[in-house]
């Protein structure tokens, strides 16, 4: 499969006014075209800011992109001069924000800002524009498009608006869509919605980043799957190869922890222990306090992340020439 | 929209019955009267004076004669100026205080925002450390302060301007400037909080994943937000402008009317008082409903319950 866009080593730090915050540290992830990433873990652990950096979106200050490369095509998009990555903004790769209720502008008609992206990257009379939006608005399924478009953004529900910003994120053709963990703010029933409206939205060559803390999600959406945990990459495998031989025991615990609907004591498990503050990580493994496996190794050193063909993980225990075999 | 400004057109009458019966009260409950200037008027001249004026009434009835008076439109006259009605000096002298306060206004406005958005523009770098503490202090430096030095500096040491007076196009500029200074201090402060505050939100990141570049950003989805504070406080900044063209008028000899006001109250001109803080009041009133109309057109949340 070809690469579309691939993150190399990606280390971003935001200053606060406690010190610095490494948000992401040393990350890569690659996607392919057409396929569909799942980027999952924890609430904090960096996927948002490893997401919001390939369309260099960190508000800086306080945020800095400390080293790093996006391949995007040939180019890096951490260099490309501002007027080209202008260009790519919107039209190459759309976001689907975490936020619908406060990411569309709240004086400016829904329609409008559905025809401002239109005509920011393609020379059409404003007619045109608005008939694609109209047109687009219905497929996302919004009822009265035509009528919607002159509704401002504190008129519609939660839902309508993710589905408006799927249609603006959708609508340019994108090679890249990433979704941001699109259905966190919505009502459970809303989210099967938005999420199969994504899916059924989606051209085959279009390739997805989506982010999520729900295992569950990742099984219905992804091909691949890239597993991160305080700030880095922990694994990352081929979905049904994740689901079936976890080699990271984070991996291992949030498998454990999806609810099993079919199961007959369906029990709930939850990870203990606390996620160590990005402020000051400690040396060593950063899951091994959390971790039923950690061994003397894990205090001492942090793992390096194992890379064979497309398949990665950052645990002792799966390093090629361990000769402990795994428990 | 149409029924909403009625409705606050209506309000008006209470608010001015209020002003002028606490007013009508106030002033007599102050030591002196009319006649109790520096000239010392022999007794029967006051007392045919009292009479003519009505002012020997018992005060209900006096208060009753005015009101009578002030509904049909008729001010009264005014006692220290025999030629002239409240009314004469009102449509005489008004457009002079108009004209300074609009010039205030559109000079706080100009550099208000200029330097209240360059400061949010560049926060934190050494423009925001500078605009910021001149701002407070043009906050806190009153205007009897700033004209009297501006006059002193620009009129008597450069000779730039006249110190005084309100004949030349130029007198214009040290009196709306002194009048402004506070007003635009305030809407620095005012504009470079909010957009502080707009520009983190996430529909101007939004707008930036769209592709849009900073300038349109900026002007497109970041400065209407940023304004909405800054309309509200014109109401506030319009009086805040009528007050200090009491002194203002007064430091630079402008024949408007905030100079007839303090002339007013130092020779207890009664009717001309009342009739004055009447008028003013409108004018305020006036100016709050155009404030809340602007913002109900800015902003469409506030316009749907304004329709409501
Ligand atoms: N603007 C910012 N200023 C300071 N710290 C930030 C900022 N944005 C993110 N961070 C920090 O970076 C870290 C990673 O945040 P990020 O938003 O990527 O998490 P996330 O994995 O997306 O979590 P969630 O599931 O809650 O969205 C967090 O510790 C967060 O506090
Ligand atoms: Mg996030």
């Amino acid at each position: 499969m070809d690469t579309l866009l691939e993150i190399e080593d990606l280390t971003v730090r935001f200053d606060t006014d406690e010190g610095t915050l490494t948000a992401v540290e040393g990350v890569s992830l690659s996607i392919g075209k057409g396929e569909t990433l799942g980027l999952v873990g924890e609430s904090g652990c960096g996927k948002s800011v490893t997401a919001m950096s390939i369309l260099r979106l960190i508000p800086s200050p306080p945020g800095r992109i400390e080293s790093g490369r996006i391949h995007f095509h040939d180019r890096d998009m951490l260099t490309i001069p501002d007027q080209d990555l202008r260009e790519i903004r919107g039209k190459s790769i759309s976001i689907i924000f975490q936020e619908p209720m406060t990411a569309l502008s709240p004086l400016k008609r829904v329609g409008h800002q559905l025809i401002e992206a239109i005509q920011l990257h393609e020379d059409v009379p404003k007619s045109d524009a608005a008939r694609r939006a109209v047109e687009w608005l219905g497929k996302v399924g919004i009822p009265d498009p035509a009528q919607r478009m002159q509704s401002y953004p504190f008129q519609l529900s939660g839902g309508m608006r993710q589905r408006v910003m799927i249609a603006m994120a959708l609508m340019l053709e994108p090679e890249l869509i990433i979704a941001d963990e699109p259905t966190t703010a919505l009502d459970v029933t809303v989210q099967a919605q938005v999420l199969e409206l994504i899916k059924a939205m989606k051209r085959d060559e279009t390739s997805l980043l989506l982010i999520t803390h729900d295992m569950g999600v990742i099984w219905e959406m992804c091909e691949r799957v890239t597993v991160m945990y305080a700030s880095q990459v922990v694994e990352t495998a081929a979905l049904r190869d994740l689901f079936a031989r976890p080699r990271h025991p984070y991996t291992e615990a949030l498998i454990r922890s999806i609810p099993k609907l079919t199961g007959a004591r369906g029990e709930l498990e939850t990870i203990d222990g606390q996620v160590p503050s990005p402020l000051a990580y400690p040396g060593g493994c950063r899951f091994r306090d959390r971790c039923c496996k950690a061994f003397e190794r894990c205090e001492l050193e942090m793992p390096p992340l194992y890379e064979a063909d497309r398949v990665a993980a950052r645990c002792f225990l799966s390093d090629p020439n361990q000769s402990v075999p795994p428990i | 929209m149409l029924r909403f400004t009625i409705r606050r057109l209506l309000e008006l009458i209470p608010v001015l019955l209020a002003v002028v019966t606490v007013t009508f009260f106030l002033i007599r409950l102050a030591p002196g009267g009319p006649f109790t200037a520096e000239r010392n008027y022999p007794e029967d001249a006051i007392q045919r004076m009292n009479e003519f004026y009505g002012l020997d009434d018992p005060l209900p009835i006096q208060y009753l004669n005015y009101l009578a008076c002030a509904i049909r439109g008729d001010l009264g006259p005014s006692i220290h100026n025999p030629t002239r009605t409240v009314n004469d000096i009102i449509a005489q002298n008004f457009p002079v205080s108009l004209e300074l306060g609009l010039y205030a206004m559109v000079f706080a406005l100009l550099f208000g925002l200029a330097s209240g958005l360059s400061a949010a523009l560049r926060h934190n770098q050494w423009w925001d450390h500078l605009v910021m503490p001149v701002a407070m202090t043009g906050i806190c430096v009153p205007s009897f302060v700033i004209g009297p030095v501006l006059a002193l500096v620009c009129g008597l040491h450069y000779g730039w301007f006249n110190v005084a007076g309100w004949e030349e196009p130029s007198d214009r500029v040290l009196p709306a400037i002194t009048l402004g200074l506070g007003v635009a201090a305030y809407i620095a402060r005012l504009s470079r909080g909010s957009m502080l505050e707009v520009l983190p939100q996430d529909y101007i990141r939004t707008a930036r994943a769209k592709g849009l570049n900073e300038g349109q950003i900026l002007i497109r989805h970041a400065l209407k937000n940023a304004m909405i504070p800054v309309v509200s406080f014109l109401g506030p900044a319009a009086a805040g402008i009528i007050t200090g063209s009491f002194v203002v008028e007064t430091i630079f000899q402008i024949p408007g009317l905030g100079r007839m006001f303090v002339m007013s109250a130092f020779n207890r001109d009664y009717p001309l008082i009342l009739g004055l803080v009447a008028f003013y009041a409108v004018i305020v009133v006036f100016f709050n409903l155009l404030v809340d109309l602007c913002i109900a057109w800015l902003n469409p949340r506030t316009r749907a319950h304004t329709v409501a």
